[in-house]
């Protein structure tokens, strides 16, 4: 790994898109689909052209974090991702000791596969495992057991991994208060260094939409009991009441295993939250690199196309590519870079710019923020914005306080326990 | 044509069901004497604003002239008055049959008399007008004009046997139509050299000429200068223009002479001083008595329009302001709501008429409208001897100081196949109606005659009528004055907190079932807040249905990583653009459809 000579305060985080699973599961609404291996093949080639296309935007950046994130990016085979790594190497200057993470599910890894990882600096795995019940993980369409989780769990720490986040979904139909717990209890006894416990959101345009959209959808608006009819011979979805008692759960159980609430979702164990994902909170600049992944690159929010067709011919092989880098190498580092690039037309694979107006970076600043247990500092606020918080969301911040959603303590403001539970009622007021 | 011998005027009017081919064949009677070329014509010339013809009916008289060469080889003048075609403007139907000498019939085919025909020709038979049957649609497969020409004769009365047979959508047999208009519609009477006396049928506003009335000259001559003097309202105004209607604009003449249909302006700046109905003379010659028939019209149904922006409440008025120029039955005055601000408390000729104000209030002048309950005037005795009128629900004095009160009836007709009577008798029997009679107009069709409460039919009766009828039923009705009527005002608390705006006035009988279903609508359109919302109906003190909005446990997003920030942040906004289409009524957001929710208590 390259240790950076040249000394600069801007930090960057990197985050690569993998769009292939072996399947999609039926809560899924992320950008990913099956593919053949010279698919995956020729998409790395991409990639790496993407990576050395957009580099010299960044010279003046220390790369912090890495995220490999799909899709299941453990599909790549080792030596596939070796060349991804290396060029990211190539390519950017990292700091001392970047946080570096690959998603990988069970059913995808191979002993071989981990320790070229290690190889390619590797230092943090994230294991999708959701259930620990196999009939949970059938419904879930996963492709694997918890026997074979378990497989990879084994090999990941055999081959030197000391830092693994377990992915969990709660509120999936049929589970209750009793057997969330023994989820729980089983994946913390295998003491990961991070847990991730998402409730689950129903997502239009997933198969789960089909069975439960509906049921969510009358959920929010009549008296917010889910029938107890079941969904194409599915459990129902547990009811909100039942919802918010596995989510209070979530924190006291895995309190006694040594973990902490750190965000709305996630869990660790002292030292080992995620850096990266942090960074998304914290309003970091990241660099999204492959098909559809999002970018903030000084204040404006943009993506990549979603269009598989349309980025390969760009980044391929071909002399379109060469072109594309070629000019890519002429454009100048500076704040107009991202526009410059689009508007010159060389670049026509990232969309949706939006330039983050003052009062639009305040309000990420607030709805992001919060989303940290520890909350938002209002010295912070003021040393970025020029302005005190209250002078901007006092009305808000009162308000919230009063309605017993927010509270204040030592100058860090954050959501209560019932603020979480409502927390888009909370968001909605400050966008 | 400047000098018009009267025997060559023709003033008609045109009169049918719904749907029945009126206005295809006004179209084609301004086709085919000439007017208008075949490419000027939009279809339905007559129905001129965009809501009219969207839903196919007329809201306000037209009129039109138009010039026919007839096969005697005579030119002569046609004056074709549309009139309003619903019940709520009766009135203004009476009055532009007034201004006519003979009527057109238009029959369906297929459908042949239904209970619209019938009430449209007794009117029509009421201004001694000479009725003219002809029978439309004949190229329909289901046609069957002997039927027709038949049942004309046997409900009607009147003589259908050389009754043309037409397609006004194709044009066969509407010459037909033209040279019956020449040999059977009487030409006008009156003479020019009398003192003016002439009917006002409808007016109009317009920005550059001021109020534009339309009339027809009765008795003597009306010209630039003539000074006018209306006989009801008293006002007075010196005539700027007179002519005649072309399609779609108007043609100045130098006069308008008795027998003659046409318009006159006198920089007047509200209809208000031009009554639908009231008699113009001549101030300096005025004729010995004002023309018979003049009413003044009063709404029937009431209701508050608030702006959904408090801040567009001037917009409102201006608005309201404006469409009263045009429309002399629309009443307001401003009103406060502690739920909904400030706003209109209007009063509307029926349900119809509301809505149609509603609508061009929504889109003529872009307002976002809160509607309350429509309610009907009751009559309120108090103990005290007083009688007062209650348009508003809220206004509703204690019951202790409430001797009783009244509410308003009318008389319906309603025809309907005979499958369906017993469906249509139920339905009435709900609506607290009272049978009077039935009787079969033919074998399969039959005429219910019921007293029913006007509040009971001004929600929806309409769709009622229809689905239980599957389209077939029709209904027509009058007023017939008070009756006495044990009524309560129904309260709606919404977290203990009455909300006035959602008050109405129900049948005591009915009161428990109303109160219910409100309670079960709103609850459907409250969503769901940080703590539990009771929504509870009472009358007076006494809660009589309860329903209550469970507080909201959960929402929030459980993921929110790099690739999600953009869209997650658009559906806060979308969730806060929602909010601000609430209402806030004490602590709790009430949805503005919510306030219209009583409207549609029956749509099971």
């Amino acid at each position: 790994m390259c240790s950076s000579w040249m000394m600069t305060d801007r930090e960057l985080e990197l985050y690569v898109h993998i769009p292939f699973c072996v399947r999609k599961c039926a809560y899924c609404d992320f950008l990913s689909f099956p593919s053949g291996e010279r698919e995956r093949k020729a998409y790395v080639d991409a990639l790496i052209r993407e990576i050395e296309s957009r580099k010299d935007n960044f010279t003046d950046c220390r790369v912090s974090t890495v995220f490999l994130g799909g899709g299941t990016p453990s599909l790549l085979d080792g030596e596939d991702t070796a060349r991804l790594f290396d060029a990211l190497y190539r390519s950017f200057t990292f700091v001392e000791d970047p946080e570096i993470t690959i998603e990988a599910n069970p059913g995808t890894v191979t002993a071989e596969k981990m320790i070229s990882w290690r190889k390619s600096g590797i230092r943090r795995l994230s294991i999708g495992l959701q259930s620990v019940n196999d009939e949970g993980l059938r419904m879930l369409g996963r492709i694997h057991t918890y026997r074979e989780f378990l497989d990879t769990y084994s090999l990941a720490r055999d081959a030197g991994f000391g830092n693994i986040n377990i992915d969990l979904i709660s509120a999936i139909p049929g589970q209750t208060v009793k057997s969330w717990e023994k989820t729980l209890r089983t994946v913390a006894e295998l003491a990961p260094e991070h847990i991730s416990a998402y409730s689950l959101i129903v997502e239009e345009g997933t198969p789960f939409y089909n069975l439960y959209g509906e049921e969510q959808q009358k959920g929010l608006f009549s008296d917010g009991k889910i029938s107890s009819l079941s969904a194409g011979g599915f459990p129902p979805l547990p009811d909100e009441e039942e919802d918010r008692k596995i989510y209070e759960q979530t924190a006291v159980i895995l309190n006694e295993y040594g973990y902490h609430r750190y965000e709305i979702s996630n869990y660790a164990k002292q030292g080992y939250e995620c850096r990266h994902n942090l960074g998304y909170w914290e309003r970091k600049e990241y660099l999204g690199l492959g098909l559809g992944a999002a970018s903030l690159i000084r204040e404006t929010r943009f993506h990549n196309t979603a269009d598989m067709k349309k980025y390969m011919d760009v980044f391929s092989d071909g002399t379109p590519a060469e072109n594309v880098s070629g000019e890519r190498n002429t454009a100048s580092a500076g704040t107009g870079e991202i526009q410059s690039e689009n508007s010159a037309g060389q670049d026509d694979v990232r969309e949706e710019f939006e330039s983050l107006s003052r009062e639009e970076q305040m309000a990420e600043f607030m709805i992001l923020g919060l989303r940290k247990t520890a909350g938002i500092s209002a010295e912070e606020f003021s040393s970025l914005y020029g302005t005190g918080i209250k002078e901007v969301y006092g009305s808000q911040i009162r308000r919230f306080e009063k309605e017993g959603l927010l509270t204040e303590e030592d100058g860090m403001i954050r959501l209560t326990p019932r603020g979480i539970d409502v927390s888009n009622y909370v968001f909605c007021e400050f966008v | 044509m400047s000098v018009i011998d009267q025997k060559k005027i023709r003033n008609f009017c045109i009169i049918a069901h719904i749907d029945h081919g009126k206005s295809t064949l006004a179209d084609r009677i301004i086709e085919m004497t000439g007017l208008l070329t075949s490419r000027e014509m939009q279809a339905q010339v007559l129905d001129n604003m965009d809501l009219e013809r969207e839903r196919g009916i007329t809201i306000k008289a037209q009129a039109v002239r138009t010039i026919y060469k007839a096969d005697d080889g005579e030119e002569y003048m046609f004056n074709l008055i549309d009139t309003p075609g619903h019940v709520d403007f009766n009135y203004e139907v009476s009055r532009s049959l007034a201004a006519c000498d003979g009527a057109i019939l238009v029959v369906d085919a297929a459908q042949g008399v239904e209970a619209q025909t019938l009430a449209n020709v007794y009117l029509a038979l009421d201004h001694d007008l000479d009725v003219m049957p002809v029978i439309n649609k004949i190229d329909l497969p289901s046609a069957d004009p002997d039927r027709v020409k038949e049942e004309i004769e046997d409900v009607i009365g009147i003589d259908a046997e050389d009754a043309p047979l037409i397609s006004a959508k194709t044009g066969q047999n509407v010459h037909e139509v033209l040279e019956q208009i020449v040999k059977k519609i009487p030409a006008p009477e009156g003479d020019p050299e009398a003192p003016l006396k002439a009917l006002i049928f409808d007016s109009v506003y317009d920005s550059y000429k001021g109020v534009i009335v339309f009339c027809r000259i009765k008795e003597g001559t009306v010209k630039k200068g003539t000074p006018m003097l209306m006989m009801a309202t008293g006002a007075r105004a010196d005539v700027v223009e007179v002519g005649t209607f072309g399609a779609g604009q108007f043609i100045p003449c130098d006069e308008l002479s008795a027998g003659m249909v046409g318009y006159i302006t006198a920089s007047l700046k509200n209809v208000k001083d031009t009554h639908v109905g009231d008699t113009i003379t001549n101030a300096e010659r005025p004729c010995a008595e004002p023309l018979p028939g003049y009413k003044k019209v009063n709404p029937m149904v009431y209701c508050g329009l608030y702006p959904a922006d408090g801040a567009k409440y001037p917009d409102l008025r201006d608005a309201l302001e404006k469409l009263q120029l045009n429309d002399a039955a629309l009443q307001f005055e401003p009103e406060t709501s502690v739920a909904l601000g400030f706003g209109f408390r209007c009063g509307f000729l029926g349900l119809l008429h509301l809505e149609i104000i509603q609508e061009r209030l929504e889109r003529e002048y872009n307002l976002d409208l809160v509607t309350t309950a429509p309610s009907v005037i009751y009559k309120i005795h108090k103990t005290n001897g007083e009688v007062i009128d209650l348009t508003n629900p809220t206004n509703m004095p204690d019951p202790s100081e409430i001797d009783y009160m009244e509410e308003p009836m009318v008389k319906a007709e309603i025809m309907v196949t005979s499958e369906y009577i017993g469906a249509i008798m139920d339905l009435c029997q709900e609506r607290r109606g009272i049978y009077q009679s039935m009787e079969y107009i033919e074998e399969k069709r039959a005429v219910l005659h019921y007293h029913l409460p006007l509040n009971e039919i001004i929600y929806d009766f309409f769709d009622a009528l229809k689905s239980r009828s599957r389209g077939y039923a029709s209904f027509d009705y009058e007023m017939m004055g008070y009756q006495r009527s044990e009524l309560v005002k129904l309260d709606i608390l919404i977290n203990k907190e009455e909300v006035d705006a959602l008050s109405f006035i129900v049948f005591a009988g009915s009161a428990y079932e109303r109160g219910r279903k409100m309670c079960e609508k709103l609850k459907q359109e409250i969503p769901r807040q940080l703590f539990e919302i009771p929504i509870q109906a009472a009358i007076g003190s006494k809660i009589i249905a309860r329903e209550t909005v469970k507080a909201m446990r959960k929402d929030v997003l459980a993921k929110c990583y790099g690739g999600d920030i953009s869209r997650k942040k658009k559906l806060l906004e979308k969730q806060k653009e929602g909010k601000k289409r609430m209402r806030q009524v004490g602590n709790v957001e009430i949805p503005q459809k919510a306030f219209m929710s009583v409207l549609k208590l029956d749509d099971d």
